[in-house]
């Protein structure tokens, strides 16, 4: 393989794989020999999460895509870090959440930025596209899982290319799938109900419901997750622009819950009082 | 009563039997598969609106990951005035309901009353409670009586929770969702049975376990409605082809034929003289 | 049950995310069709996953594999396979006939036998005299030409319907007619809607491929949502 000396072009078609018309090489030989000398190593190869944060949700609207967070990074039951972001913009059409461990997350984000910046000194017209990270991040995931070495992770994948949305997600073994409402977290149990149901009632919608339906369900997060915040992120994909906005406390309503006897009396009270 | 080995049947005088525990226990231990039960993998919920309380269920029982029953009951009945919704394996929430209401109306027959539900929620909470958890039943209780309507939920190991609205089962966060989302105080009646109508099916389109139809139970000052199904959520696929058998296609392997010896005895009826 | 104790998250490199295929093999062609659920535990993660067939080159015409069982698996695999059939076709400048695909997949498989692709394959095409062939996988790799095989969540409730109604198993004095492609078709769809009846993981809708020389046609059949 000569004149590959581009910056950031690999001259095999992928880590420890065939060169193309080997037939009779078996791919990733390399790795699983590696693989084998770690157990024979006797070597700790699992790990759990410890700084992590909860749901990442995503639906898509029509013209684009709608994700948000919250801004909680809990440690155990510990509401450790209250302003952490959790959505990040990778180049100038995709967005890339992830629940789970925080510290893994960092560390994608910064491989993903690092990926960008690479891409545009190649200065060739061409970039990366919501679909093509996440092509990609399902090859990192999968991979790290086989090597018993997991990013602990959910990461959804949302973006606009071409005037197409995509919305996407991978988690720490490499399930991928597309879907046109995600959660992760759980957010998969008690936000995706409320989004399927909307987007079934309304296939194309327009921003502000989608938006209206995002608050609704992180209000009903924040009410019974015991891991979640009512502050959040939320990060919108119109056609070709990605606009990030914090977003102020999900008006909660607490005094709903009490017992009967006190129901007569509903008002709404904004709830936590700090930032 | 002698017994040999141990094999001899005592007679029971009550409660469970609990002869093989420690030999099963050992049996596990090494490595034998004890059956599974069938579970309810279930969305129920309930309640309180303006005139009373409606509890809601889904009807898909299941073994493991096979669908065993798709059209169950489990409201179950307690007292005229009060039903049960039940979720865990299905034995346990048909035996203790159907306990609960025996106890309920024997005490309702001594004290001439109507049965009240605290009454109900203390003997499932203290009879559970004295199992430790090994009954897996997890109830939502809802009626009427003289305090006005009230619902409970309780968990398998006794506890119990008295609110407004409440869900149970592998369905719950989903039938939760919609409860947190769309639950308002003193609502009209048409208006409740939709709620607990769209928690049940979000429980149902959303939770493996829970599927097929929706059951509806309305409980007001005035009486009770049962309501099964209140809705179909799924109709069931059409099949396109035909699948009758000709006669004879079940193939008969030997054929024996065995007369029925009788033994013909005559007897001679004389009339009575009148 | 130490509930006591903080809860220590241990590492499992598998799921299984539901998923039934089913393939039919008659004179001139052959029909695959998948399920598009896909699920973990109780929680339906999609409901159009209609990547569990995919569509593979092949000589004059095409041959589909079906994919169930560990989702992260049947991605690799399949873009595993895609990739070495695309270096085929470069290298040889034909492409690779379906008993050749199935023993690839049979070694790609057996290569993994200590750290197995979690997936139950099924490979559907024409054979190189243009009759219809099925091949069925285990996980690691032993296969098996057959007629008509169902793989997956609900193989188990599928195959005697199958064994009855396609091999007139258990059935005295019975026509063996040959299957036309359209019996194979209500078949499936059939098959399927009663799959979808009492297995949990199958369900949302069939995508179903038909294999004939003139190429593949899909379809999509809708099945119970609950």
């Amino acid at each position: 393989m000569a004149a590959m000396n581009v910056p950031g072009f690999q001259d095999q078609l992928w880590g420890n794989g065939p060169s193309p018309g080997a037939v009779y090489n078996f791919p990733g030989i390399q790795m699983v020999l590696k693989l084998l000398s770690k157990f024979h190593q006797q070597r700790e190869l699992c790990k759990y999460p410890t700084t992590t944060g909860t749901s990442v949700l995503g639906i898509k609207f029509d013209g684009g895509v709608l994700m948000a967070a919250d801004t909680l990074g809990s440690y155990g039951s510990l509401a450790r870090f209250r302003e952490v972001s959790r959505l990040t913009a990778v180049g100038n059409n995709t967005v890339v959440g992830g629940s789970g461990d925080y510290a893994d997350f960092q560390y994608l984000k910064s491989v993903l930025e690092q990926k960008v910046i690479d891409d545009a000194c190649l200065n060739d017209g061409h970039g990366y596209t919501p679909k093509s990270i996440y092509s990609w991040l399902t090859r990192v995931m999968y991979y790290r899982r086989t090597r018993f070495d997991p990013l602990w992770n959910q990461v959804v994948v949302g973006g606009v290319h071409n005037g197409e949305s995509f919305l996407g997600c991978v988690d720490k073994i490499g399930i991928a799938f597309e879907a046109p409402t995600i959660s992760t977290g759980f957010g998969a149990y008690l936000a995706q109900p409320i989004l399927r149901d909307a987007l079934e009632k309304n296939p194309s919608m327009p921003l502000d419901q989608a938006r209206q339906v995002i608050t609704r369900c992180l209000q009903v997060l924040f009410y019974r997750d015991a891991r979640s915040l009512n502050k959040s992120k939320k990060h919108l994909h119109g056609v070709s622009r990605v606009i990030s906005r914090v977003m102020k406390n999900v008006l909660v309503k607490w005094n709903r819950q009490v017992t009967q006897q006190t129901l007569e009396t509903e008002d709404s009270v904004p709830a936590g009082q700090q930032c | 009563m002698a017994a040999i080995g141990g094999t001899v049947a005592q007679e029971h005088c009550g409660g469970f039997s609990f002869e093989n525990c420690k030999r099963n226990a050992i049996l596990e231990k090494m490595g034998a598969k004890m059956p599974t039960a069938r579970k309810t993998g279930t969305t129920i919920c309930g309640i309180v609106f303006k005139d009373g309380v409606i509890l809601g269920a889904d009807t898909r029982a299941t073994e493991d990951t096979i669908v065993a029953d798709k059209n169950c009951s489990k409201i179950h009945y307690i007292a005229p005035n009060i039903y049960c919704c039940g979720a865990g394996t299905a034995a346990d929430t048909e035996y203790v309901t159907n306990l609960i209401s025996s106890h309920i109306q024997l005490h309702s027959l001594s004290t001439g009353r109507q049965a009240r539900i605290v009454t109900a929620l203390r003997m499932l909470k203290q009879l559970l409670f004295r199992y430790k958890g090994y009954i897996s039943a997890a109830l939502v209780l809802g009626g009427v009586d003289l305090n006005g309507p009230t619902l409970h939920t309780v968990y398998p190991h006794g506890s119990t929770d008295k609110l407004p609205y409440v869900t149970m089962g592998s369905g719950s966060l989903a039938a939760m969702s919609v409860f947190e989302s769309h639950y308002k105080p003193d609502m009209e009646l048409e208006d409740a049975k939709k709620l607990v109508r769209d928690a049940i099916a979000a429980g149902i389109f959303n939770d493996l376990g829970s599927g097929s139809n929706i059951d509806l139970c309305v409980i007001t000052k005035e009486g009770t409605q049962y309501l099964r199904p209140y809705d179909v959520a799924n109709e069931k696929g059409v099949r396109q082809g035909k699948y009758l058998y000709k006669r004879g296609t079940t193939a008969i392997l030997t054929k024996d034929v065995k007369p029925i010896v009788m033994e013909v005895t005559e007897t001679r009826v004389e009339a009575m003289e009148m | 049950m130490n509930s006591e104790r903080p809860v220590q998250q241990y590492f499992s490199p598998y799921t299984f995310n539901g998923g039934t295929v089913l393939a039919v093999a008659g004179e001139d062609f052959s029909v695959i069709a998948a399920d598009t659920r896909l699920s973990q535990g109780f929680a339906i993660h999609t409901r159009d996953s209609s990547k569990d067939v995919q569509t593979l080159c092949g000589k004059t015409n095409s041959t589909v594999l079906g994919c169930a069982g560990f989702h992260g698996d049947c991605l690799t695999l399949t873009k595993l396979i895609t990739a070495r059939l695309q270096m085929y076709e470069h290298e040889h400048g034909s492409k690779m006939s379906c008993p050749a695909i199935a023993q690839m997949l049979s070694t790609v498989l057996y290569y993994r036998r200590f750290f197995p692709y979690y997936t139950y394959n099924i490979l559907a095409g024409l054979d190189n005299e243009g009759k219809g062939c099925v091949f069925s996988f285990d996980p690691v790799g032993s296969y098996e030409r057959e007629t008509y095989r169902a793989g997956g969540s609900a193989s188990a409730l599928l195959q005697p319907l199958l064994d009855n109604q396609i091999g007139f198993k258990n059935q005295q004095g019975a026509t063996e007619v040959p299957l036309t492609k359209d019996k194979a078709v209500f078949l499936v769809k059939d098959v399927f809607t009663a799959a979808a009846e009492r297995d949990i993981y199958t369900g949302d809708a069939v995508i179903i491929s038909v294999i004939t020389k003139d190429g593949v046609t899909e379809e999509a059949f809708p099945l119970r949502r609950d």
